[in-house]
């Protein structure tokens, strides 16, 4: 494709066309350029902001969240008039007068393993901006998948990391690290605070990073992982090689990967209850989320039994009316099915801790006390 | 021989040092991050990875260099 360049063109971006290493030819790759922001809070308006004014011709923003008062102090394309909107189609708005010349395409959504794939159809590199494992996951998995590269970055107080994965045959994060963290171990931004300039400098290092894949430069951080710490002004880049293995589970999963559901690895918010806490909770009632033939059977009079994978072909089995106690047999399972029933508004569910084994064991010491 | 071992993150905050010297003398890294649990307990319930000279590598490596760096996730953003 040629085109001629206008007056505003070359002026607009004159900084980058005097650049020898960019030019006119480096700055119409850009142009020609689809990029897929996930999340536009702390790390998504920096990157943002950098690929806009950078003239990427066709930018997504996916982003579920609306914008609220404490956002501002770090995320620096909202102002005081946006709380209240949602955070793609705010930092649409702001984007559009920044740029007026490239397609801003804003998703008010959530990014699930239902749309990831279709939506990454579209874009060459995704930008992960999240802020929660389940959904860099999600990204992590997705981009495998559909062989797009992710720049990734993710910050905890005052440090930050940075990092190019499935790039060019490179790592992915699963590489890195192969298994999403236990639930609750690590805390995000809105638990422990930030200080809002890191997700600034974050944001900036990674937009840096779509600019040099797409200016085909070398040196892009691929199979390294860039850390810097704020206070110390420390930096350190360790070296990350790439597991075949993690690919082949990731591929392996292909024809199911609309069915994962990445949330409930992950997220914090499932109720959990031990067996001890049971009896606050009367009237209940349990369900076991098992395989049918699953061992230890257990003889439990107030128990149905729906496997996991069925749990949603039986919502209208399950009381509003009870406390439900879901188990399974180690409470991985559980977890999950508490986190379906919460997607459909059923919220009166427990994910019971330690599974059959925790039950059989308490039901044991009752039967003796009898 | 001597290690320094760097901790990052939340590991700092519960080894409430971001950085330290030990004395090792096995061979593995997982044999150094048993040592690493007995001294800090709570270690063993965090996720972590940990690299040798700023290489990331798998708990059945040899401990040969002296940089040895712990590194959790981060899910902030």
């Amino acid at each position: 494709m040629k085109f001629l360049p206008s007056q505003e063109y070359m002026s607009r971006y004159s900084r980058h066309i005097l650049l020898s290493d960019v030019g006119q030819v480096g700055q119409d790759k850009l142009t020609q350029a689809q990029v897929l922001v996930v999340g536009a809070g702390g790390l998504g308006c920096p990157v943002l902001q950098y690929l806009t004014a950078a003239g990427i011709g066709t930018l997504g923003i996916i982003d579920f969240d609306v914008v609220e008062i404490s956002n501002l102090q770090r995320q620096i394309l909202f102002g005081t008039s946006s709380i209240g909107t949602n955070k793609a189609l705010a930092a649409k708005a702001r984007l559009e007068d920044l740029n007026p010349e490239i397609i801003i395409q804003a998703y008010p959504e959530k990014l699930t393993s239902d749309n990831a794939l279709d939506l990454f159809k579209s874009y060459d590199i995704i930008v992960d901006g999240t802020d929660n494992f389940g959904t860099r996951y999600l990204i992590n998995d997705a981009a495998v998948l559909s062989n797009k590269p992710v720049v990734y970055g993710a910050i905890y107080k005052f440090e930050g990391q940075v990092s190019v994965f499935n790039y060019q045959n490179g790592p992915s994060y699963r590489c890195l690290f192969p298994i999403p963290p236990k639930e609750g171990s690590v805390a995000n931004c809105s638990e422990v605070g930030v200080l809002g300039v890191l997700p600034g400098i974050i944001g900036s290092m990674q937009a840096n990073e779509v600019l040099k894949i797409i200016l085909e430069f070398d040196h892009v951080l691929s199979g390294k992982l860039f850390c810097y710490n704020t206070r110390t002004s420390q930096t350190t880049t360790l070296e990350i090689s790439k597991s075949v293995a993690e690919y082949e589970k990731i591929e392996a999963r292909k024809n199911s990967f609309k069915e994962d559901h990445y949330d409930a690895t992950c997220e914090l918010s499932v109720s959990e209850i031990s067996i001890e806490e049971i009896s606050d909770k009367k009237p209940i009632q349990f369900i076991d989320v098992r395989e049918l033939h699953e061992q230890p059977q257990l003889n439990l009079t107030n128990c149905i039994q729906i496997p996991l994978r069925e749990l949603e072909e039986h919502l209208n089995q399950i009381s509003t009316h009870t406390n439900n106690i879901i188990f399974c047999k180690s409470g991985a399972r559980s977890q999950i099915a508490v986190s379906i029933l919460q997607k459909h508004n059923i919220n009166n569910c427990f994910s019971l801790k330690g599974g059959a084994a925790a039950l059989m064991e308490h039901l044991k010491i009752n039967a003796y006390e009898r | 021989m001597k290690l320094n071992i760097k901790y990052f993150g939340l590991l700092a905050e519960v080894t409430q040092c971001a950085a330290e010297v030990i004395d090792f003398s096995g061979s593995s890294v997982s044999e150094l991050l048993e040592l690493l649990f007995e001294k800090y307990p709570i270690l063993e319930n965090k996720d972590f990875q940990v690299a040798q000279n700023q290489k990331i590598v798998s708990i059945d490596t040899l401990v040969s260099e002296h940089e040895i760096a712990l590194l959790p996730p981060f899910s902030g953003g």
